[in-house]
């Protein structure tokens, strides 16, 4: 008949039992590790450079198709031959609306006949101003449909320059590849050409956050300079959890945000 | 090397880091918000140049100033022209949603002719020369076998330059078969001319009226310029004028008017006697203009006062005694006050009767041609073209009567009695008409018993629609020659319905045409110079908008510049001397026909055993019920109580239903003696027991599939009832029973 300790004494036996093949176990283990410890950073590192490769470089080759603009267009030489710079195809309707990319209307004045040798204004004249077919330019600096841009407020008001967001585009001599985005339909050019976001000059990129660090370098002259970007807006949410009505960011036109209105360029 | 469990999961922890340490997630991230914010199905408006074109919409007879919104090509919004004396910026449901006509699948979009039989759908695209060339080949034999006159137009209105091209080319061709669509007006034209001795447009000086007594008219359900009305009615709630609604459901109007009166429907005329018993019998009529302007007052009054004391007019319209009298009262001791008729939104006439009662009560508080009154509004006359030149043909073809009977020894003075059209088709010899032209009209849709219309219509050989839709009409026609939209067109767009002050508008191009279609005007030109002859001299025009500018002279480039013209200083006709009757008198009897305001009941058919209801309709500023069909916009306004699904909702009061066994929603068939349709019971207060409403508007089986197959077209479940005075169509209901399904 067992008593209790007779018990106690079982499981010790038994305990003693089990863990005999354990120690062994590991003892076999660590004999393995000197050899395989390396093959696991090895195909860490692997996976670590190939999915970098991906991100960085396949990627961004999938993610884009290289479009050809229907016809090529010097800006160089179009510039020469106007009075007033960007403006004099690009303007300002009566309305203070801006015009964006020139239509029929504006080209025709000049090429309602052939006037040079060169293919793509034959093509123009031949396809577009003859049959009164407007071009299906392929827009750049399109932006996503929900976004309101007013050119009169920055042009007129801020009197900033063409350049400062669309870069030297008026020295171009051709149009380059229009890469499109397949996801959204966009052009790269609001991302930017570099995929990781990165960008040396001011026109490099047309994404909100670059909105929101022209409006915040410029406090001191511009009414809208609350732009919550993405990113931005993700970090203050973290870190800036605080009761409504209390926000560091002060008091904007919304009542729902307490914000500027988004209303101003998200339609 | 062998790649174990652990190398595995360190090669995927290692993806894991550098996938996180490359663009890649943050910029699907990025890239995936922003297509499902702007998923690529949605359609964006083009961005261009923004620019506004003034027009006049001519979608009802309301006529309003329209600024048309243009980005670059392409019409994206219509509002109210600012500063017309119509609607003054304002804009209704069914002007507003104009662009989906123009833009919209219910369009034709080519010259057709028919292949299949009749209404089966089955079309072949033609050119413009086969499809004209064709039509003047067969008026061409029907006119050198000497049967002109059985060639027929009917018109959605008689005034303007395009409809006066279509009547002048049938009188050059030589017939007298010109056909106005039927609406209220025709009911006060006749009255017009009989009291007052003058053809001329009924004008309401609503604006400076201070008592409304309106017998069924929708003034804010569509009645005469839709916009206009609804302006009105704003002004009078501010300056407290009494709005008095008699009518035996309550509409929108009696809704919101100061008192609704519930009538037995078809009695009005009583009522209006009833009133004016009160109004002779106590002396309140004012005496000096009925002494020396009115023509046979002693005689009627005594006729009134035999036949119309209250009491008698109370058991006729259920209205009872007190209510009658103080009405009486208060009407003809107000300043200005203003009696009106023509049910709902004014598009089906009334009786003779029904119409010289009210004008007659207008009469006798003296308010004929006078500020806050009734005027007799002229024509503006602009259109001056030289005399027709009619050879032997046209001449002899204009000989014979026209087929409606309208200036007929039965009906004299009426101008045009469409509704007549299909019984005399159907009765009389074998081809009464053998060609006939439909223009701004869908009388397969809205005439009374659509199904005769439809038989009658099957017995004229050649059917030609100048419709722009593909409406009930140009279904079952042989050919369709779309005309422009009217965004799409010029137009001279003459007075408004109801308007006192003469306008002239100009409906101009807003957009150029969108598909192969033709102005009418210009295809009637072109038919005129096909025939040849002194019909193709009649028409010296090289096209509609030549004739257009040359009609208007020097006024065109007033109207291009302006948009319209109005005389805003416009004075009544001088009331004492602005009759040209036989006595020189506002003439309360006509003479020659013994024409008289009274009340004789309009009798409406089927009998009450088998048909224990009374069917009658109704409109709504939600349902378009003329020639144009609610676009979608507007059919979205359609309450569930109205419309469900494609189930339409009769109105019936709960008494009615708990007689009957019926409860809401209950699905029931509803059966008259011109037909039987399926409809649903929707209970309600304010219908008086023993009636069903039914509105009208919905039922169509041609259009689009936005409103095809939706509801019940109230015209096939009703037929016309001759007003035996003058012809008119003055049915206002129709027997009915019950059933459930």
């Amino acid at each position: 008949m067992h008593t209790l300790d007779d018990h106690a004494k079982d499981i010790s036996e038994d305990a003693a039992d089990e863990a005999g093949p354990d120690l062994s176990l590991e003892m076999n283990l660590k004999e393995q590790d000197t050899g395989a410890g390396g093959t696991i950073i090895l195909f860490f590192i692997l996976g670590l450079f190939a999915s970098l490769v991906v991100g960085w470089i396949i990627f961004p080759k999938l993610l884009y198709s290289n479009k050809k603009q229907p016809i090529d267009f010097n800006h160089v030489f179009h510039v020469e031959e106007v009075d007033n710079g960007c403006e004099s195809c690009h303007f300002f309707r009566a309305d203070g609306t801006f015009s964006g990319a020139p239509k029929l209307a504006q080209c025709i004045d000049c090429h309602e006949e052939i006037q040079g040798i060169s293919p793509d204004e034959i093509k123009f004249v031949e396809e577009y101003v003859s049959k009164e077919r407007e071009v299906p330019w392929l827009i750049y600096s399109r932006q996503p449909d929900c976004v309101f841009f007013s050119h009169a407020a920055h042009i007129k008001g801020a009197q900033m320059d063409c350049v400062t967001c669309h870069g030297h585009m008026g020295e171009s001599e051709s149009l380059k590849v229009y890469e499109e985005n397949r996801i959204t339909g966009y052009s790269r050019d609001i991302w930017g050409k570099s995929i990781g976001g990165f960008k040396k000059n001011t026109w490099d990129r047309m994404k909100m956050d670059d909105c929101a660090e022209c409006h915040r370098e410029n406090a001191a002259n511009i009414e809208i300079t609350d732009i919550p970007t993405p990113t931005q807006r993700l970090i203050d949410h973290i870190v800036n959890l605080v009761p409504p009505g209390t926000s560091t960011f002060g008091k904007g036109g919304s009542v729902q945000t307490e914000r500027d209105p988004c209303f101003a360029c998200h339609k | 090397m062998k790649i174990g469990r652990r190398g595995f999961l360190s090669f995927v922890i290692g993806g894991a880091a550098g996938t996180a340490l490359s663009p890649l997630p943050w910029k699907m991230m990025d890239d995936s918000s922003i297509w499902t914010q702007m998923w690529p199905w949605t359609p964006v408006p083009e961005d261009g140049e923004a620019s506004y074109v003034n027009s006049v919409c001519t979608l009802c007879s309301g006529h309003c100033g329209i600024t048309v919104r243009k980005i670059d090509n392409r019409a994206v919004k219509i509002e109210g022209m600012k500063g017309h004396p119509v609607n003054n910026g304002g804009m209704c449901l069914l002007g507003l949603s104009g662009l989906q006509l123009l833009y919209g699948p219910m369009r034709v979009k080519t010259p057709l002719k028919r292949t299949g039989k009749r209404g089966q759908g089955q079309w072949k695209k033609i050119s413009w020369n086969d499809a004209v060339s064709e039509v003047v080949e067969k008026l061409r034999d029907i006119r050198s076998e000497g049967n002109p006159q059985t060639v027929g137009f009917i018109s959605g209105s008689d005034r303007g330059t395009v409809s006066r091209l279509f009547d002048r080319f049938l009188t050059a061709y030589g017939s007298p078969n010109f056909m106005r669509m039927p609406s209220v007006r025709d009911s006060y034209e006749l009255t017009q001319y009989l009291m007052q001795g003058v053809q001329a447009l009924p004008g309401f000086d609503f604006e400076n009226a201070d008592f409304i007594v309106s017998f069924g008219s929708g003034i804010i359900d569509g009645w005469g310029s839709p916009v206009r009305m609804s302006r009105v009615h704003s002004a009078w709630q501010s300056a407290d004028v009494k709005v008095i609604q008699i009518e035996p459901r309550l509409s929108n109007t009696a809704a919101k008017s100061d008192k609704w009166i519930p009538i037995n429907p078809g009695t009005e005329a009583a009522l209006a006697m009833g009133l004016a018993h009160v109004i002779v019998k106590e002396s309140l009529y004012d005496a000096a203009f009925v002494k020396n302007y009115v023509e046979g007052f002693f005689d009627w009054k005594n006729r009134v006062i035999d036949k119309y004391n209250p009491d008698t007019v109370a058991s006729i319209t259920g209205i009872d005694r007190g209510t009658i009298v103080v009405l009486a009262r208060g009407f003809a001791n107000a300043s200005k006050p203003l009696a009106v008729c023509g049910r709902g939104n004014g598009t089906t006439p009334v009786s003779l009767d029904e119409c010289m009662a009210v004008n007659a009560l207008n009469a006798l508080v003296g308010n004929i041609n006078k500020k806050g009154g009734v005027w007799a509004v002229s024509e503006p006359n602009y259109i001056n073209w030289p005399e027709i030149e009619m050879d032997a043909k046209a001449a002899a073809g204009l000989q014979h009567e026209r087929l409606d009977g309208a200036g007929s020894k039965t009906y004299p003075f009426t101008r045009y009695l469409l509704p007549r059209l299909p019984e005399t088709i159907d009765s009389g010899e074998k081809f009464p008409l053998q060609a006939l032209f439909v223009s701004g009209a869908n009388p397969l849709y809205t005439h009374p018993d659509t199904r005769a219309v439809r038989n009658a219509f099957d017995k004229i050989p050649l059917v030609v629609s100048f419709s722009s839709y593909m409406d009930e009409t140009a279904q079952n026609a042989d050919l369709i020659l779309p005309n422009h939209v009217y965004l799409e067109r010029y137009e001279d767009v003459p007075t408004p319905a109801g308007m006192i002050q003469p306008v002239i508008g100009l409906s101009r191009p807003v957009v150029a045409p969108q598909f192969d279609t033709r102005h009418v005007g210009d295809v009637v030109i072109q038919m005129a110079k096909g025939l040849g002859g002194s019909v193709a001299k009649t028409f010296p025009w090289d096209s509609y908008d030549s004739c257009l500018k040359e009609t208007l002279g020097d006024l065109w480039n007033f109207l291009m510049e302006e948009g319209f013209w109005s005389n805003t200083g416009a004075m009544p006709p001088f009331f004492g001397t602005s009759y040209e009757t036989a006595s020189g008198k506002f003439e309360l009897i006509n003479k020659d026909t013994g024409s008289i305001p009274q009340f004789k009941p309009v009798s409406i058919e089927g009998d009450e055993k088998d048909y224990p209801l009374l069917l009658i309709p109704y409109d709504s500023i939600r349902l378009a019920c003329g020639f144009i069909g609610d676009p979608p916009f507007v059919m979205k306004t359609v309450e569930d109580s109205v419309l469900k699904g494609k189930d339409v909702f009769v109105e019936l009061n709960p008494k009615t239903a708990r007689n009957q066994g019926l409860r809401e929603g209950q699905r029931v068939v509803l059966t008259t003696p011109k037909g039987k349709a399926e409809v649903k019971v929707h209970l309600f207060e304010g219908i008086m027991p023993g009636l069903v409403a039914l509105p009208r508007g919905l039922g169509h089986t041609a259009w689009d599939e936005y409103l095809a197959g939706k509801g019940i077209n109230f015209n096939a479940l009703i037929g016309p009832v001759e007003d035996p005075d003058s012809g008119l169509d003055a049915a206002w209901g129709i027997r009915a029973k019950l059933e459930k399904a």
